[in-house]
């Protein structure tokens, strides 16, 4: 079960973008991070040490925990890039075996 | 280079009144912005927010609208969207634009890049469903996102009242909201109370919070202590002890708050000289009352200089925005002086409160300086608290050497969650009361910029 | 205060933290003044590089004989320092480049070394499989690679300490005098004296020389290094290239660090660098020459050591020439690292023996007199 809703407002323009390659509807002008979060995911990726997952914490470009692949660049800053009709989303996870 | 009269970084209120300010006095300035939109971090989406979410903020932040439209009818040329990755003490400027890398630069320079919540580590702070209660507010104004299933506020500091006061409006369910400012708070606060109630709106607007919090049943805990954020890959609950017991509250989300600190990221790879701030226990720059720093020709103003608020911050961007004016040779010192004397009076006024708010919200020294050997500290390389006290005793007496040695402040986020915290943990077992130890040292790019931009850099060469 | 020992070494650097060392194995406590704090900074903050490749001739009996030494740091040090030895590469992109390199290893040969040789673009593209194509060649040494230049500083001075050193930091040395039995520093923590000073000051040692009347053509430069995020290891060797200011290197922890001695401007009455952008482009376009996969991957820091060179880019290593009791290692021009457990013991076997069997005629600080006159 997600951990935000959205209030019920009027006037709501919704685009469509892929996360992990499933299609859902964001909203216009929500950041990357408000999408994912709104879409019900709790966590965007695994830390490159030890493996443990991690969620957007500051949603104000300071503590790089939101970082996610968008359309095909990873370690890309979800709380500051908005979203665009279209966008491929990928959660960061398992990149820790890559490392020695 | 490409050159300007006048760059003004940061469009919160600040920025925004120093930019206007200083563009209806003739001088050419260009206004540089993260976002995407006027408003800074207080005011944001206020030009593009939808009437009924806008209603639910309140009418302090809807008096953005008037700042952003003041700024919109100004001469002052508006670069949204723009991140800024390096600034050094000639006035050279990096910034990236729809992913080009230049070098711009400016007679001079003023930062308004206003403030950042305090990063304080606790236990489990790391796990997904942990959040800062800014973040929190961002959800809510930028996306019209709240919490679901119920939400557990800890912390310190006027922020979790508005956003509790906020949440109870949009109907949402507060597990509790944990006060872990120490008791002895409201008795250092008492003797500044007669300064702050020349201020009086603000104590008691946190009164009026707090009343209909109460009376709409939510549970307010005072005095908590060893706070933990405790579940498996995920946030499960938050245990805590109060009055002598431990204490566990189930939940999903923790959005936690300790004050705000400046953003000093910038003016520190500026190289402008800072000071440890013993009352808002946070680095801030070394600035005289016009604004400016120990670097010629950039100042610094707003919350980025040290904490005053959004109003206080109008004002001494207005104050800046003059002495722009007079450095640039558009007013004389007396024009400056005449021109500044209403906003100055009003900012002394408005941080009257200041004292009072400090002390009440002081956050407990132990939190900050003392966090258990096995809190993770820095979150991108994941160096906890105890490694760090390891390296200090094996000799590495100041933050910097901490850092080389044990790569904390080295990741992603170049130390903006953990410089803080380092610096504390340093001075207090060093017994380093004046924080001479220091922070870390910023260094360029402040924001990650890729190879290929930087190869690609528009250095703006001279044609010669 | 007033402090006396036998030996005061000038510099909390590797060089004045190896001296210290090796002073101890062999029983004497010397006194080492640092003006900030130790390796703070060349010593703490290079790229790490333990490079035989492509060194100046006359370096090379001391590089090899350094390079014995890290290959069991451990011994030395008890801590392994990260060492790591997967060899080391110079690029070339034309065949007329790599007649070049194979002039060099002939030369290097014909002073009776091994260590250099030339491989096929077979072979290097073997060995760095993500490099551009179109190479043909390169020089290369396998027993080269990279140390973490922190951790070595720090293995350096705790060993140099269990051996009885001591180390002060927030001594900067302000005069020095001859004495009855020796020499008088004058500093801004008191006064110390010892009957011999070793010059270790490097970016500042040409201070000190100068208060004994032999000044030497010492420029302090600030080269840069980026460093950038992690990635998934595709890297063992260090990578340089022929003809480019390319120092190229995956580390353990998965981030790249980039060199090549690209300068910032220094100021150094303020020992304040201001990395200079406009030169690290030519750096970031060299990298995605060499390594195309990189041009998305971040730069998430960089910085600059402040170090000594000399114009002839090889250092002073010797006894002084107008004072006895006085000995030099400094002006490394930003190569020094690997060298430095060797230099240490050559100083102490100066110091104790009056003599060292490496040959560090070409060091002797004299030749700048010479070409003076």
């Amino acid at each position: 079960m997600p951990v935000f809703r959205r209030l019920e407002e009027a006037d709501i323009r919704w685009v469509e973008i892929q996360i992990d390659g499933q299609t859902t509807q964001a909203r216009e002008g929500d950041s990357v991070a408000a999408a994912l979060l709104a879409a019900g995911l709790r966590s965007c990726r695994t830390s490159p040490i030890s493996g443990a997952p991690r969620a957007p914490f500051c949603m104000m470009g300071v503590c790089y925990e939101c970082l996610v692949e968008v359309d095909g660049i990873p370690n890309r800053q979800s709380c500051q890039i908005t979203v665009q009709e279209g966008m491929q989303i990928r959660r960061q996870i398992g990149t820790a075996k890559g490392y020695r | 280079m490409e050159r300007h009269e006048l760059i003004v970084i940061g469009g919160g209120p600040s920025g925004l009144a120093a930019a206007t300010t200083a563009a209806n006095a003739g001088i050419e300035c260009l206004l540089i912005d993260e976002q995407a939109n006027p408003g800074g971090q207080i005011y944001r989406a206020v030009g593009t927010i939808p009437e009924q979410r806008a209603s639910l903020l309140g009418p302090d932040y809807n008096y953005g609208r008037k700042l952003v439209d003041q700024f919109n009818q100004s001469s002052a040329s508006y670069l949204p969207g723009t991140t800024l990755w390096n600034l050094n003490s000639q006035r050279e400027i990096g910034i990236l634009r729809d992913g080009q890398a230049s070098l711009i630069s400016a007679d001079r320079i003023i930062i308004a890049t206003g403030a950042m919540e305090r990063p304080v580590p606790f236990p489990g702070w790391t796990l997904p469903g942990v959040m800062s209660a800014g973040a929190g507010q961002i959800l809510l104004k930028s996306s019209g996102l709240v919490p679901a299933q119920g939400v557990v506020l800890a912390g310190v500091g006027p922020l979790l009242l508005l956003l509790a006061w906020q949440y109870l409006h949009a109907g949402v369910k507060i597990h509790a909201i944990l006060d872990m400012s120490p008791s002895g708070n409201i008795w250092r606060a008492l003797p500044h109370l007669p300064g702050a109630l020349l201020a009086h709106h603000y104590i008691l607007k946190g009164l009026r919070y707090q009343m209909q919090l109460k009376m709409a049943g939510v549970k307010f805990f005072s005095g908590v202590t060893e706070f933990h954020a405790v579940g498996g890959d995920l946030l499960e609950a938050v245990e805590f002890t109060h009055r002598g017991g431990r204490k566990r509250i189930d939940t999903h989300l923790l959005l936690s708050h300790f004050g705000v600190i400046p953003d000093s990221h910038l003016s520190r790879c500026a190289g402008c000289d800072h000071t440890w701030d013993a009352n808002q226990l946070c680095w801030r720059p070394v600035a005289d009352k016009w604004g400016n720093s120990s670097v010629d020709g950039i100042a610094i103003v707003g919350d980025g200089s040290g904490i005053g608020g959004a109003v206080a911050a109008r004002h001494a961007g207005r104050i800046a925005g003059f002495e722009a004016a007079r450095a640039l040779g558009r007013m004389d010192e007396k024009q400056r002086d005449d021109a500044a004397r209403e906003d100055q009076g009003w900012m002394r006024d408005d941080l009257r409160v200041r004292p009072f708010l400090e002390a009440r919200f002081h956050p407990p020294a132990e939190l900050l300086s003392a966090p258990p050997d096995e809190t993770v500290v820095c979150r991108c390389e994941e160096i906890n608290a105890g490694a760090i006290r390891t390296a200090i005793h094996a000799g590495h007496k100041d933050a910097n050497q901490v850092k080389f040695l044990t790569r904390c402040g080295m990741g992603p986020c170049q130390g903006r969650q953990c410089d803080n915290a380092v610096s504390q943990i340093v001075a207090r077992e060093l017994g380093d009361k004046k924080m001479i130890s220091g922070g870390y040292r910023i260094r360029p790019p402040i924001r990650p910029l890729t190879i290929e931009q930087l190869a690609a850099l528009d250095e703006g060469a001279d044609p010669k | 205060m007033n402090a006396k020992s036998d030996v005061i070494i000038i510099g909390g650097g590797l060089m004045g933290l190896s001296t210290a060392l090796h002073l101890g194995r062999r029983g004497i406590k010397a006194v080492v003044l640092e003006k900030a704090s130790p390796g703070r900074h060349a010593s703490g903050v290079n790229a790490g590089g333990l490079r035989q490749l492509n060194r100046h001739i006359a370096e090379i009996p001391l590089t090899v004989a350094a390079a014995e030494i890290w290959k069991n740091i451990r011994e030395l040090v008890d801590d392994d320092c990260d060492v790591v030895l997967n060899g080391q590469v110079r690029v070339a992109e034309s065949d007329a480049q790599l007649q070049k390199l194979q002039a060099r290893v002939d030369a290097v040969k014909a002073q009776g070394y091994q260590h250099e040789q030339i491989i096929d673009s077979e072979t290097l593209y073997r060995l760095v499989p993500r490099l551009v194509g179109g190479c043909v060649g390169a020089l290369y040494n396998p027993d080269d690679g990279s140390a973490r230049p922190f951790h070595a500083a720090t293995a350096f001075r705790h060993k140099a300490i269990a051996l009885g050193a001591e180390i002060r930091s927030g001594v900067e040395v302000l005069a020095i005098e001859e004495s009855n039995d020796g020499w008088k520093l004058d500093t801004n923590q008191g006064v110390f004296s010892a009957a011999n000073v070793v010059n270790c000051a490097g970016a500042w040692a040409n201070c000190f020389a100068a208060m004994l009347g032999e000044s030497v053509p010492l420029t302090p430069k600030a080269p840069t290094l980026m460093v950038t995020e992690r990635l998934p290891p595709f890297l063992d060797l260090t990578v340089g290239a022929e003809g480019y200011q390319l120092s190229f290197k995956q580390m353990q922890n998965g981030t790249v660090i980039i060199g090549g001695a690209h300068l910032a401007k220094l100021d150094f009455e303020r020992e304040q660098s201001v990395i200079d952008f406009a030169t690290l482009k030519t750096s970031a376009q060299t990298v995605t020459r060499f390594f195309p996969h990189m041009a998305q991957v971040r730069i998430v820091r960089s910085w600059a050591g402040i170090e000594g060179f000399m114009p002839d880019n090889i250092p002073v290593i010797g006894k002084s020439a107008k004072a006895a009791g006085i000995f030099h290692a400094f002006g490394f021009s930003a190569h020094g690292f690997q060298l430095s457990p060797i230099v240490g013991r050559i100083l102490s076997e100066l110091i104790l023996d009056g003599k060292t069997d490496l040959p560090i005629e070409p060091f002797d600080i004299r030749r700048f007199n010479e070409s003076e006159s």
